[in-house]
């Protein structure tokens, strides 16, 4: 215990420093005193308005609703400036030099971090939680009633993992930036998101289901431990001192890019046989993991019939045959083009995962291949629900094709993920940029190798070997 | 007290330090001279455990830089070239923040801040606010947070750059201060009287590779050639001739001076002066020709261009 109060009291002092020159700035402390003391009345007025609005119509229900949301912006607007501020202690402190003192002391990398990252999340998290407590109290005076305590509850967490979110999302920022000017042009990438996720919150919170908002409270703590592993890995003094990182390279990006891909090999022939088996090895785990949400995700597809029931008439499953026949009678797609196009249907499915990963770590990456899977499970689930025969239907127009293109899906889901871990994992003597450019020749790698031709493979097969398979199933 | 042997730092595909090898004994100070961009501040780096080489190793106070950065760290002070001050901070609280940060109990460090501010000149500035010091004052501090922990090893990055004469004469004699009670020194500069007049031995790098290592004299000597002595006559030369002892060259002569090359000034000034006198020459004075650092720096440079030039040619 005593290690560990040594091993923190450097960050401590840090923290110190860094409050104190903090509330010596008026810039930070006009808006967090305003957003503070004199923005929570404001929504007061604005809730007690509304309040008295609504319900003199009887929608009362959109009142219950609006206090909380209401709530929900009187903190978030503060923790907002933990974003200005972190940028400006990590960056600012870069671009004025005053960090190299501060690299010359004997302190380890993760102290300084920790330091830095206390004092730029702990004040504006404190005058975000005072100005909640502001509105509440002027709520208790105006005799609105509070949010109930599940919702007040999830409210302030939603708020404490935001900040850590946001700041050490700006930490990540700072690591590509060496000015506070490129810090605050790239910082959109962590306002915006942020900005979605507040709509998605309030539509959740509109919506009224307290269970998804604590999955939402997991989903951005996750996100923000990730963030936070990331910042640390990267806030060292080589990167911080060695490079000149504004300066897009795009001839050496492409040439680590080509480098990584290849993987040292040779010939086409080698780099099947040396170094994809080593790539393919490595995703074993995430594959794994992936399978897993994947029978999850038809499970809990197959579960919301329950939920979302729907009658169907059996009567019309009866004759598989004739539907079937009547359909490729209907709609004749048997050429390269149908191929093609199956083929790219699925390939953005992929893509899009790619690029819902890159900005989670992989973790919404797995969310397509998941909700894909998800109404499978509740297509199967409602058939069955209906007394219908899932089995030949499943084993007619989903087997065939789907032995080849789920596994392709799993495993460019899987390559996903990984990439994710890898940029949440330090990586000595790389920069985050580097890292980045490495992870994605690792992805396109599998994507290269082994995803794409499947599902050219599975696409051919759905156009000419499904429909046939279907029908001597069904016949 | 700093020993690196072949250090080398690449980044990406720059070659930033190329095989530096320098040995700097305990209270000696090392003077590294160089252009903009040489090399000087990425050695200084890696020497301070903030960058690590990529191939190479250096010793700092008994330390290894990249098995024990913290000790490294804590054994050394470290002036860099953009001071980073707190503007907002004043001093006291400044250099006790990183008095805190070097572990120092703060009565000590209270008493260590009055005397090294009193020293240089700064007493009277403690509870100034750092935004309002000037450029000397600012470079003072600075140079007081690198002394504040007492380290063996210096670290200076143009100690006086921005500094009134006035003020880096105190600087300067803080070095000298430092260098008698047994501090090890390693001073970058442009200025190279200061080299001269504060450093034992001299490095000049050049595109991150050491060109010369040596004493100072020795540099001079490898780059100017042997020492040159000039003697002044109370009466006019009137066709004088002797023979000059061996290692003494004849170099220039006016009407009442002479000056010599002499190869091994302590073996053969006392028999050319002897020889002088049993010519009755009257000499009034017999003293060595100053020759600057700043000469021999600019030879340096310029015999390694050259060299680069003509290996250069032989490589098209």
């Amino acid at each position: 215990m005593a290690a560990l109060s040594r091993a923190l009291y450097p960050a401590w002092v840090i923290a110190r420093r860094e409050v104190r020159d903090q509330f010596r700035d008026w810039r930070i402390i006009f808006p967090v005193v305003g957003l503070t003391l004199i923005f929570p009345f404001i929504m007061n007025w604005t809730a007690e308005r509304m309040f008295n609005f609504v319900n003199e119509y009887g929608a009362t229900l959109i009142a219950d609703r609006l206090v909380p949301f209401l709530l929900m912006i009187v903190g978030f607007f503060p923790i907002s400036v933990s974003l200005v501020i972190a940028l400006e202690t990590f960056v600012g402190e870069k671009e004025r030099g005053s960090i190299e003192p501060l690299l010359n002391t004997p302190l380890k990398d993760w102290q300084i971090y920790l330091g830095k990252l206390i004092s730029s999340t702990v004040p504006p998290l404190l005058s975000s939680l005072l100005g909640m407590g502001v509105y509440l109290t002027g709520l208790a005076i105006n005799e609105v009633p509070w949010p109930e305590g599940e919702m007040l509850a999830q409210i302030v967490t939603l708020t404490v993992v935001q900040a850590v979110m946001m700041v050490s999302g700006a930490v990540v920022v700072s690591s590509y930036a060496t000015s506070v000017r490129a810090a605050n042009l790239l910082s959109s990438f962590i306002v915006i998101p942020s900005a979605f996720l507040i709509q998605w919150e309030a539509l959740v919170m509109f919506w009224g289901n307290n269970d998804t908002l604590w999955w939402v409270v997991v989903g951005i703590l996750t996100l923000a431990v990730l963030l936070v592993r990331v910042g640390l890995a990267h806030f060292q003094r080589e990167e911080l001192l060695g490079r000149d990182i504004d300066v897009l390279r795009i001839r050496y990006s492409l040439g680590l890019f080509w480098r990584s891909f290849k993987g040292g090999a040779r010939s086409p022939l080698e780099w099947y046989r040396r170094v994809l088996p080593v790539t393919l090895r490595r995703l074993a785990l995430p594959s794994a993991l992936v399978l897993g949400l994947v029978i999850a995700g038809i499970i809990i597809g197959w579960r919301q019939v329950e939920r979302f029931p729907l009658l169907m008439d059996p009567e019309q499953f009866r004759d598989y045959e004739t539907g079937m026949r009547s359909v490729l009678e209907n709609f004749p797609i048997s050429g390269p083009a149908a191929v093609l196009a199956v083929f790219w249907q699925n390939l953005r499915v992929l893509l899009l995962s790619l690029v819902l990963g890159v900005f989670s770590f992989g973790v919404v990456g797995v969310f397509p291949l998941m909700i894909t899977m998800g109404i499978a499970g509740y297509l199967l689930g409602l058939l069955s629900a209906n007394g219908i025969a899932v089995l030949p239907l499943a084993a007619g127009l989903l087997l065939p094709h789907g032995v080849i293109e789920i596994p392709a899906a799993i495993l460019a889901t899987a390559a996903v993920l990984e990439m994710g871990t890898v940029l949440a994992t330090p990586t000595p003597g790389r920069t985050m940029g580097e890292v980045w450019v490495m992870a994605l020749a690792n992805w396109a790698r599998v994507m290269a190798g082994v995803v794409i031709p499947l599902l050219i493979v599975a696409a051919m097969v759905e156009i000419w070997v499904t429909p046939r398979v279907a029908l001597l199933i069904f016949h | 007290m700093i020993i690196t042997e072949a250090l080398t730092k690449w980044f990406d595909d720059f070659l930033a330090v190329d095989r530096v090898s320098l040995n700097v004994a305990q209270g000696r100070v090392l003077a590294l001279l160089g252009q903009n961009g040489a090399g000087k501040t990425t050695t200084v780096r890696m020497l301070s455990s903030i960058l690590k080489p990529t191939s190479g190793r250096a010793c700092v106070a008994g330390f290894d830089v990249v098995s024990q950065p913290e000790k490294v760290r804590a054994a050394v002070g470290v002036l860099t070239e953009n001071h980073g001050l707190y503007g907002r901070m004043n001093a006291q609280e400044y250099l006790e923040f990183f008095g805190a940060l070097y572990g120092l109990p703060l009565a000590d460090v209270r008493g260590r801040i009055r005397r090294l501010m009193e020293g240089f000149g700064l007493g009277h500035a403690l509870k100034k606010r750092l935004g309002e010091y000037s450029k000397g004052m600012r470079q003072k501090l600075a140079l007081v947070r690198a002394m504040l922990h007492d380290p063996a090893v210096l670290l200076l990055d143009e100690p006086t750059s921005a500094m009134d004469p006035e003020s880096a004469r105190t600087v300067r004699d803080a070095i000298h201060s430092l260098r008698s009670s047994g501090r090890t020194i390693l001073l970058c500069t442009h200025n190279l009287a200061e080299a001269e007049e504060l450093a034992d031995q001299v490095a000049i790098i050049r595109r991150g590779r050491v060109i010369l290592n040596d004493s100072i004299d020795a540099a001079k000597h490898k780059l100017l050639g042997p020492v040159e002595y000039e003697a002044r006559l109370a009466h006019p030369l009137n066709g004088w001739n002797i023979s000059l002892p061996d290692g003494v060259e004849l170099r220039e002569r006016g009407e009442n001076w002479v000056r010599f090359h002499i190869h091994d000034p302590w073996l053969t000034n006392p028999t050319l002066l002897r020889q002088m006198l049993d010519a009755h020459l009257e000499v009034i004075s017999f003293h060595e020709v100053p020759r600057s650092l700043e000469k021999a720096f600019l030879n340096a440079l310029e015999m390694a261009a050259e060299g680069e030039g003509e290996s250069h040619g032989r490589t098209v």
